[in-house]
């Protein structure tokens, strides 16, 4: 029995780790600048499509076709010669298997100028408007988001490979000094998981140890003294936006092996990280990454057989019950402060 | 007890928030049809005692009684339908809506009490409660401006109807906070006579107020409160002249 | 007419619409979009949208949470068609009654919240019903296959009154099958009779009590007033709105599907009632049919069609238009949906409506009294 649950909480790590990770971009977004951004699920779902078109080029081939060969059908043979490897031999080899780790370096800068530019652009018009307005105006963002890219690699999921070396289980219970074989678990999903430690570790201690994060964290705090000490908190704030996309984006990259993305992946997610964020306290870092992971282990046993068979559907609501009990019976979340929003 | 004559009565309150005593042993008789001015130097706890009295804030100890029903617990509309109304220091306006219309739901609240499903009539044939309303604002002085978006109005004619609102509802008891907060002289004058003639009418007030003038020229009995304890209560004259007061508050003023 | 029943305003804009509506098979043909099919699903979407504005243009509570009622009508209707009677009344009735109970529990818990948490609350219990109707209760729904007419179904009214059918079941008006035309018509009443309605409501003291509340709450509690009762009600209203939207949709396409649920569906409805104008009667209404229009319309549009209407450009300009444009319709026409949508938001908040006031306005400066100001709050 211990194996049983032992495994379902793993199980929940990693979606947990998304949840955590997308939740914690929306509240670095919403407890800086005030604002709810609907179009948070459309930089999670533009990072993953950032690892696509890494891998898009770095697997460009040139295409030659040899007369003198047929291939086994009887066509000449076409000779495909990946560029990556001409020009860079193994290493060009050793990029296209860890493509996706690898996107991880040109996603960061273009999710941060995909970031300020949006913050700058728009999201900045909308910090004295109603909630209601912020949340359709980036909600109008998002379905732009997700139809451009729909436009570009069309509706179906694309698969991305994980790299060779880190297909295949890992056999923790063995790990642990357990028996053997009983509890395996995905390794890229181990990678998953520690890499959202390793990011949400990033984030946390910057805000904690830099200037930077400490007028930032005196701006969530209270905005307007912070201002009155003439610092420009406002460029600060737009590079939180930068930082919540980059966040987002990195979770997005990392996620496509696990779930090969669509143009509405993000918007699935999005609507469960809102839910986290509630869960969690709305402003709160800690509450989201902590409702993260504690509702992504829930939803892991909720989908156990055993469970199912006392309430059937569970599995399908949830999350959703879990914050529509929070909100009803603790309205700040686990870990927020009171009266955040309830205007 | 047959206290006839207090309409309100705060009975030992006591409030804390955290280690602060922001209200410390106040015990006020508002008398029926009387106005009853709190003054105080900033920080004084005035803000807290008008929200103890309305039900904003629970005190730690104590209650306050209305008409012999105690209000600790009471929501903001039950407490509005016992009779009570109430001026913000920064009107609560409906901004969106029409001066007129901000008028007339008051007086629909007092007819109709705290939920009606009232949807077989339309507003524009609700003639007596729009006649009194178009009555209040003339007594107000904004008759001119009733078809004005109440938002768009200046921040003293803002006042002028947020005290219309209270005042078609008739209220047992109208309580003030600040009510000529940042107005001109001028508005001030006007609002000061506005209140006289409304005292004339028997109503009990209380008024919160920083300025002396509208204070003295207004209120028949005076508590003076500083550092959240009620250092003095009385006549106005009798207040003016308690050396406790000056050192308190007026000496810093002369 | 009395006074007490209907403004002179009122009256007028009623039959304006009353009319407008009737003769959309006329003035719709040039368009492309006079045919039934297109036509009915103007009628439904525009109901859904009168309703959701009842509770978001007057209150203010925006609920990301619609799709639900206009689902669970969907479902109680095709049940009573099936169970019941081909008569599409009962339907009807069935599904009012049904949604407006769903959405009395749902927006009872839901109103204890306001702002975003309200609205988070609003999408988790619309999230929560589709995923089940996809799932456990797919026995009541038919999961992924959507509920369908079958003639094997027992109809117990209609076998008791001995009403037989040859063929696929239609179903019925009053003994009249409900299709083309005819239930473009039905639909159309339905919309008239429900653009009445709001009207009065928004006229009306209730109504006035509910954009009170929009605008300043806590005056509203300090007025005597308790605002939760007023909540619901818009809530229950617009719920039966949209139960009665979805009853229609599957009165006339009897076949109800869990997508009909999914957020999307509840976002769409948002999206009609701000590019029309929130708040304003008959902008929710102009919201949906543009929509729905250009929907049909932009998605019918293909590459083939675009290069026929470029002919007449230089060879290569023509194909880069077609390739350009091509992105924003056919597939892409969401696309162009949400680029309208980001632009609305920001550049005119009250949508349609407010731009037709503001070009009206500019032809009309002398004449742009206090009366229009009041009306413009309305």
């Amino acid at each position: 029995m211990f194996e049983v649950i032992f495994l379902q909480f793993l199980n929940g790590l990693d979606k947990g780790a998304a949840y955590a990770l997308i939740a914690l971009g929306l509240t670095l977004v919403f407890g800086t600048l005030g604002v709810v951004n609907f179009a948070h699920g459309a930089l999670f779902m533009l990072g993953a499509f950032c690892a696509v078109t890494v891998r898009m080029f770095l697997t460009m081939e040139t295409v030659t076709v040899d007369p003198t060969q047929l291939s086994p059908w009887g066509a000449p043979l076409e000779i495909r010669e990946p560029l990556v490897q001409a020009w860079l031999g193994d290493f060009g080899a050793v990029l296209v298997n860890y493509s996706v780790p690898f996107s991880i370096l040109i996603t960061i800068p273009i999710m941060l100028l995909v970031g300020i530019g949006l913050e700058r652009g728009i999201i900045k018009h909308f910090y004295k408007r109603p909630h209601a307005e912020q949340i359709l105006v980036t909600f109008g963002l998002a379905i732009v988001a997700q139809e451009v890219i729909k436009s570009i690699f069309g509706p179906n999921p694309i698969p991305q490979p994980m790299p060779t070396d880190l297909r295949g289980a890992a056999d923790i219970g063995a790990w642990l000094g357990m028996q053997a074989n009983v509890i395996t678990y995905p390794i890229w999903r181990l990678v998953y998981f520690l890499f959202a430690g390793v990011v949400i570790g990033a984030v946390f201690a910057f805000l904690q140890f830099t200037t930077f994060g400490m007028v930032v964290r005196a701006g969530m705090a209270d905005r307007e003294t912070v201002g009155l000490l003439g610092i420009n908190i406002d460029r600060r704030f737009t590079i939180m936006f930068g930082l919540a996309a980059v966040v987002a984006g990195v979770a997005g990259v990392m996620y496509t092996p696990l779930l090969p993305p669509n143009y509405h992946i993000g918007m699935d997610f999005l609507v469960l990280s809102f839910v986290v964020v509630v869960v969690g306290g709305m402003g709160s870092l800690p509450g989201a990454v902590a409702a993260g992971f504690l509702l992504g282990i829930l939803q892991s046993f909720a989908s156990m057989n055993q469970v199912k068979a006392i309430f059937p559907g569970i599995d399908q609501i949830i999350i959703y019950l879990v914050a529509v009990v929070i909100l009803l019976v603790r309205p700040r979340g686990l870990l927020g402060r009171r009266g955040v929003m309830e205007a | 007890m047959a206290q006839n004559n207090v309409v309100l009565h705060v009975a030992d309150v006591h409030k804390r928030f955290g280690g602060l005593h922001a209200l410390a042993d106040i015990d006020l008789q508002i008398e029926e049809g009387k106005t009853h001015a709190i003054i105080g130097p900033n920080g004084a706890g005035k803000s807290t005692l008008l929200n103890v009295i309305i039900g904003k804030l629970p005190p730690t100890s104590g209650q306050v009684v209305f008409d012999g029903t105690i209000l600790t617990g009471r929501k903001p509309y039950q407490i509005n339908q016992l009779g009570i109304a109430r001026v913000f220091q920064t009107p609560e306006i409906f901004a969106d809506l029409s001066v007129l219309h901000n008028v007339m739901i008051p007086a629909l609240a007092k007819r109709d009490g705290m939920f009606r499903l009232n949807m077989l009539r339309t507003l524009d044939s609700e003639t007596g409660i729009r006649a009194e309303a178009e009555h209040m604002l003339e007594d107000v002085g904004l008759i001119n401006r009733r078809h004005m978006q109440a938002g768009s109005l200046s921040r003293g004619d803002k006042r002028r109807m947020e005290l219309a609102m209270c005042l078609i509802q008739h209220p047992r008891l109208l309580l003030l906070d600040e009510p000529t907060a940042g107005m001109s002289r001028h508005d001030t004058n006007t609002t000061i006579d506005l209140l006289k003639k409304i005292k004339a009418r028997g109503m009990t007030k209380v008024i919160i107020e920083h300025d002396m003038h509208v204070v003295f020229s207004l209120a028949d009995k005076i508590s003076v409160l500083a550092q959240g304890r009620i250092i003095a209560d009385g006549m106005p004259d009798q207040v003016r002249g308690n050396p406790k007061v000056q050192e308190a508050y007026l000496g810093g003023a002369h | 007419m009395n006074p007490a029943l209907m403004s002179r305003n009122d009256l007028f804009l009623l039959l304006g619409f009353t009319l407008v509506v009737l003769a959309m098979p006329i003035w719709l043909a040039p368009f492309g979009a006079g045919y039934p099919d297109l036509l009915q699903r103007f009628m439904i979407y525009g109901i859904f949208a009168v309703g959701f504005n009842i509770l978001f243009g007057l209150t203010g509570y925006l609920s990301f949470g619609h799709a639900a009622f206009f689902g669970v009508g969907s479902y109680t209707a095709v049940w009573s068609l099936k169970l019941l009677t081909l008569d599409a009344i009962p339907a009807l009735f069935f599904a009012v009654i049904i949604s407006g109970l769903f959405a009395l529990v749902i927006g009872f818990l839901c109103l204890r919240r306001s702002g975003i948490y309200f609205s988070i609350l609003t999408l988790a219990f619309a999230q929560m019903s589709y995923n089940l109707a996809y799932s456990v209760l797919t026995p009541i729904t038919n999961g992924e296959t959507g509920l369908q007419l079958t003639l094997s179904d027992p109809r117990v009214i209609d076998a008791a009154v001995g009403h037989t059918f040859v063929g696929q079941p239609i179903p019925t008006l009053l003994g009249t099958p409900i299709g083309g035309y005819a239930g473009f018509y039905f639909c159309a009443g339905f919309l008239i009779i429900t653009f009445f309605i709001a009207q009065r409501i928004a006229g009306s003291p209730f109504g006035m009590m509910l954009k009170a509340i929009k605008s300043n709450q806590t005056r509203m509690q300090f007025t005597g007033f308790n605002t939760r009762p007023y909540a619901l009600s818009a809530f229950v209203i617009s719920g039966m709105y949209a139960g009665l939207a979805g009853a229609l949709l599957a009165v006339t396409d009897p076949l109800a599907g869990a997508e009909r649920m999914q957020w999307t569906a509840s976002g769409e409805v948002v999206l009609m009632t701000i590019l029309g104008g929130v708040g304003t009667l008959v902008g929710p209404v102009i919201g949906a049919w543009i929509i729905k229009y250009f929907e049909n319309i932009l998605s019918a549009l293909n590459d083939n069609i675009l290069a026929r209407f470029f002919d007449f450009l230089p060879d290569g300009v023509d194909t880069f238009f077609v390739k350009v444009i091509g992105k924003f319709v056919g597939d892409g026409w969401h696309l162009t949906l949400g680029l309208v949508f980001v632009i609305i938001v920001i550049f005119l908040p009250g949508g349609i409506m407010e731009g037709v006031r503001r070009v009206a306005a500019m032809f009309d400066r002398s004449g742009g009294k206090t009366s229009t100001r009041t009306q413009a709050a309305e």
